[in-house]
This record gives structure tokens, C-alpha cells and sequence, in this order.
């Protein structure tokens, strides 16, 4: 149970259930959907980028309580970040998935090291990915990302 | 059809059934393995396990034109497995088993030797909104190669097929072919698949059963069917993975033309020509899967001997309990909830994701499978991206059920 309790724990849990960011962005520069054809999880993603910052990140779509949580968790560490600094945060995510040491630390990525607990759970990296990947595509001019192409 | 549920199983016969599958002996952590996964795959008795084993052991060869003993051996083995096939499923020869990868294999070897040299523009494939990616797919390859068009009839909110508009689509459309599942592997319904073949027959239209989750779950007799063809898997049947069988009439697999080509299908080779074997070695191009074979006929031959009605009647029991015990959870919705059922309680969770209910459970050693069990098109349907699936088969317990039903009630109550 402890692997259980460290994959779902509370910060992934809060952030599934109140889910931050969670609405359609109309005025959004970038845009992009990810899609994970084995589980049917859909994530939109919405980015305001004004002179190369992200002034606003938001998403919607279905999913299971991980990749929820993650696209929560994503768009409060996004909101304000430069591209290639955000592009860096999704890097240390990635390490931290995959059990890499994150190489700018744990403190770099403060409360997204709650993600951590999934790399005990291989089945379930492409749930936390998801939302970051369509994040990845929108930036690169993307519409849709899918996690088995 | 409904089993007769008089017959309960008796605790020693269900014990001595399981007791045949050494890996569910197993713990998960510190649970004992709960294996609910079984229309995905089954598990293997001893005697599948033991027959593979013996026939790498003692008679691994080539089989056919081989003058020495183990290649004589091997090839006995490989027809007589072929034999026990066809009395299983009561074709009336050997010849009308043709031997593939699985069901998926099946049907495509019908898509391209049977349907594509049939098919014209404008022709209709007539399928069902519940089948397998297995049983669409296929179709949509030959459909696009030949002009013709897939159609499905629709199934009912509780899923069933609509029998009205599957009729009507046969009276109305250019059907060229029907071909559908007997026993859904999503839902777990069981369809009146006599009704329906007897519709496709009054049209005049040939039909292909997809019997991958059937072939576990009633008695199968292709005559009495009266299909044209019928499919199914050996993984799913207590066999081995990577074999599977097509059945054929006579009729139709004399006319068809080899589905690949290669070695042991052929009569006489020369580059001014070829001629090709009569079925089914027509249809088995290469060095077949001759263990699979094997461990297919030991399974058939282990199945056929265990009391089936009365397992079968002891599965549906444990659907029920499943089905009921889910009943009372908060939230808990069964997607499927045809009359007639098989094996699988589809569900979801109004505050949990079928993928977090999958590893909730799998944290307590329990083996459901979560996503859309290759059946897209029916998720569309429902308007749902997939389910949480428990699928039983004759060696679970009542006890399993129960840890099952309780396990996803405490996932229940840690998302509300």
C-alpha cells in the first residue's frame, strides 16, 4: 500500500478533485489537444504566450485522477515561465517520472515532485505525460499529440 | 439461452478445477493473485503445460514429408489435434479446421480469401456497434481495397443488438457478408446468434462468428449454427497464446484462394507455375505453431472433461455476486446489462477512473483490466472513454468476488 500512497497522495488527490486552471482559454495563442488511445484519455491545452512567456496555461478535457492532477499541477508551474524555461521543467518532470535524478533537484519542480510516486507504476507514466506533451505540441504549432504515434 | 442454475457445484470438484492451474496459486505482494482478467486471456492447466513441455521434450520436429520417427511423431500430434478440434466444435471433418495465429487471424484469412475476391463497389460488410477492433478492422482493409462499406447495427442502451435494425439492414442494404461476435467481450452479452444467423441465411448472406470469449463459454456446434465460418482463439480457451482456429464450410474454403503463400501449402512448384493444396494445409503457409497446436488439443481435450454446464452455471453465479455487490456501491454504474450475460462485469466509477480502480486493485493483487477492451466504437456509443472490467471464468471463487466487490468499495470511498 505504501507505493499506492505515494502515487496517490493528497496533493495528487486535491488536485484531482479541484482541479486548477480547469476551463477553455477562447483568447489562447497556442493550442493543442493530447490523446491517449488506450485508456480514451483527452486533454485540450490552452497557452497565452506574450513575448515569450506563458501569461496563462489552462486545460480540459477526461482523464483518470494522475493525469488530471498533473495537468493541474502543470499550468500553476507553467503560468509565467519563458518557453525554453518551461520546456525545462517538463525535462525534470520527465526525470522524475522515469526515476532519472532530476538534474536541477526536486526544488526546481517544488510541489510536481508529488508526481514522483508514478515511476513505481510503469503503466501509468503516459498518464502523467499526457498533459505535458500536448503542452509540448501546442508550443511547436501541433494540434494533436497522441501518446501511441 | 440460460443455464440450468439448479446444478450448484460441489466446493471439491470447483477445488480440483482450480487446483489445475499452478499460477493462481501465486500471492501479488502480500495478497493472494486474484485473476479477473480472463477475457483478455486465460490461465493454463497442467495438462497444457505439460503437453507443450513433453512435445519439446520428446517429439519436436518438422512436420509432414518427414520420414523419421519425431517428425512422424510431431506430425500425428499436429493432426490429431486438428481431430479433437473439429469434435469440440462438431465440424463434421478435420479438413474444415484451418489452423491461424488466433482470431484475428481467422478473420482476416476470411476478409482477403473469402470476401475481397466477392466484394463489388457499394457492397455492405454488416458487423454490430459491439465488436472487437478484431472484427472491424479486417473489414475496413477489404472494404477500402474493394469499394464495398462496413456497416453496424446498432446495439441497445443495455447492450444488445437491435434485432429489428439488424434485420432491417439485411433485407434493406446490399449485404455481402454478416459477420458478428457471439459473446461480447466488453459487456459480456450473449447474443442470440441462431436468430441471427437464421436472418443472414433467409437473405442469402454468409456469416462469420467471432467466437474468441463463446468458445469458453457455451457449447459450440457449427452445424447446428449452420455458419459459414467461425473463429476463435486458443489463449482464451485454457491453449496456448499465438494459435487460434478458423472453421469453414467445405463449400467455401474448396473455392478460396490461399490466404499466403509459401511452403507446405503447395501441391507442385515451378516458375511456370504453381498448384496449391486442397484446405486446410492451403491455408497454413510455413512451419505452422505446432506446439500451440498441441496445447490447443490438450486444452480442448482437458475442457471437453470437466463438467462445463455446471461451471458455467457456477460463473454465472459469480457475475451475479459481482454484479450485485457492485449494485450497492455509491456510484458504481454496469455498462452492459444485458439479459443474457457471460463472464464480464463492465463498470465505472462516478469519482474514479477505470485506470485508477486498475491500480487500486492491482495494489490488492486483483487483476481487472481498465480501457476500451479494443471495442472503441461501443465506448463512442456510450459516450464513455472506457470501463473498469472483472471477467470470471470457471476456476474463480466466490470468495474472489467478494474481495473483488469489497476492494472496489474502498476505492469508492478513498476518490469520494
Amino acid at each position: 500500500m505504501d507505493d499506492l500512497h505515494e502515487l496517490y497522495q493528497e496533493v495528487i488527490l486535491e488536485h484531482h478533485k479541484r482541479p486548477r486552471n480547469f476551463r477553455a482559454l477562447p483568447q489562447s495563442t497556442h493550442r493543442a489537444a493530447g490523446h491517449n488511445p488506450l485508456c480514451g484519455d483527452e486533454v485540450e491545452v490552452y497557452l497565452t504566450v506574450r513575448d515569450g512567456r506563458i501569461a496563462e496555461v489552462t486545460f480540459q478535457g477526461q482523464g483518470c485522477a494522475i493525469s488530471r492532477a498533473s495537468a493541474s499541477l502543470m499550468t500553476e508551474a507553467l503560468t509565467g515561465k519563458r518557453i525554453d524555461e518551461a520546456r525545462k521543467v517538463f525535462a525534470g518532470v520527465k526525470d522524475a517520472l522515469t526515476g532519472n535524478a532530476p538534474e536541477a533537484g526536486m526544488d526546481e519542480i517544488g510541489e510536481l515532485a508529488a508526481l514522483q510516486g508514478v515511476r513505481r507504476f510503469p503503466a501509468r507514466i503516459k498518464c502523467a505525460t499526457l498533459p505535458w506533451h500536448a503542452f509540448e505540441a501546442a508550443v511547436a504549432g501541433t494540434k494533436r499529440v497522441s501518446t501511441e504515434a | 439461452m440460460l443455464l440450468d442454475r439448479a446444478q450448484e457445484i460441489a466446493p471439491e470438484v470447483l477445488a480440483e478445477v482450480r487446483g489445475a492451474f499452478p499460477i493462481l496459486g501465486q500471492k501479488i505482494g502480500d495478497h493472494p493473485l486474484v485473476y479477473l482478467d480472463n477475457s483478455a486471456t486465460t490461465q493454463k492447466p497442467d495438462a497444457v503445460i505439460d503437453a507443450v513441455t513433453r512435445y519439446y521434450r520428446e517429439d519436436n520436429a518438422n512436420i509432414h514429408r518427414g520420414v523419421h520417427a519425431l517428425s512422424q511423431r510431431a506430425t500425428s500430434a499436429y493432426e490429431d489435434a486438428r481431430a479433437v478440434v473439429a469434435r469440440f466444435i462438431g465440424a463434421p471433418g478435420p479438413e474444415q479446421i484451418v489452423f491461424t495465429r488466433g482470431t484475428t487471424e481467422a478473420i482476416n484469412l476470411v476478409a482477403w480469401s473469402f470476401a475481397r475476391p466477392r466484394l463489388k463497389k457499394g457492397d455492405v460488410i454488416l458487423l454490430t456497434e459491439m465488436e472487437h477492433h478484431a472484427n472491424i478492422v479486417p473489414w475496413q482493409l477489404v472494404a477500402e481495397a474493394t469499394g464495398a462499406r462496413v456497416v453496424p447495427a446498432p446495439v441497445t442502451d443495455s447492450g444488445e443488438v437491435d434485432l429489428e435494425a439488424f434485420r432491417s439492414l439485411l433485407e434493406h442494404e446490399p449485404v455481402a457478408l454478416a459477420a458478428f461476435v457471439y459473446i461480447s467481450n466488453s459487456l459480456g452479452t450473449v447474443n442470440p446468434v441462431e436468430t441471427m444467423l437464421a436472418a443472414a441465411r433467409a437473405a442469402g448472406v454468409p456469416t462469420l462468428v467471432d467466437a474468441a470469449q463463446a468458445v469458453s463459454q457455451r457449447p459450440i456446434d457449427v452445424v447446428a449454427l449452420d455458419c459459414d465460418f467461425l473463429a476463435f482463439s486458443g489463449h482464451k480457451l485454457f491453449g496456448p497464446t499465438g494459435i487460434g482456429v478458423l472453421y469453414g464450410k467445405r463449400k467455401h474454403l474448396e473455392a478460396m484462394p490461399p490466404y499466403q503463400g509459401g511452403g507446405d501449402m503447395i501441391a507442385n512448384v515451378s516458375f511456370a507455375g504453381t498448384t496449391f493444396k486442397g484446405p486446410p494445409e492451403r491455408f497454413e503457409a510455413g512451419t505452422p505453431n505446432i506446439a500451440g497446436v498441441v496445447g490447443l488439443g490438450a486444452a480442448v481435450e482437458w475442457f471437453a472433461e470437466q463438467p462445463r454446464e455446471r461451471l458455467w452455471a457456477h460463473e454465472d453465479a459469480l457475475v451475479r455476486r459481482a454484479t450485485e455487490g457492485l449494485s450497492e456501491i455509491d456510484g458504481v454504474r454496469i455498462v452492459g446489462t444485458a439479459k443474457d450475460k457471460a463472464s464480464v462485469v463492465s463498470f465505472l466509477l462516478a469519482e474514479a477512473h477505470p485506470h485508477d480502480i486498475g491500480t487500486f486493485l492491482d495494489a490488492e493483487g486483483i487483476a481487472i483490466r481498465a480501457g476500451h477492451h479494443c471495442c472503441q466504437p461501443l465506448m463512442t456509443r456510450y459516450g464513455i472513454p472506457g470501463t473498469a472490467r472483472a471477467s470470471f471464468s470457471i476456476y474463480n471463487t466466490m470468495e474472489e468476488a467478494d474481495r473483488f466487490v469489497k476492494a472496489v468499495a474502498r476505492v469508492a470511498r478513498f476518490f469520494s
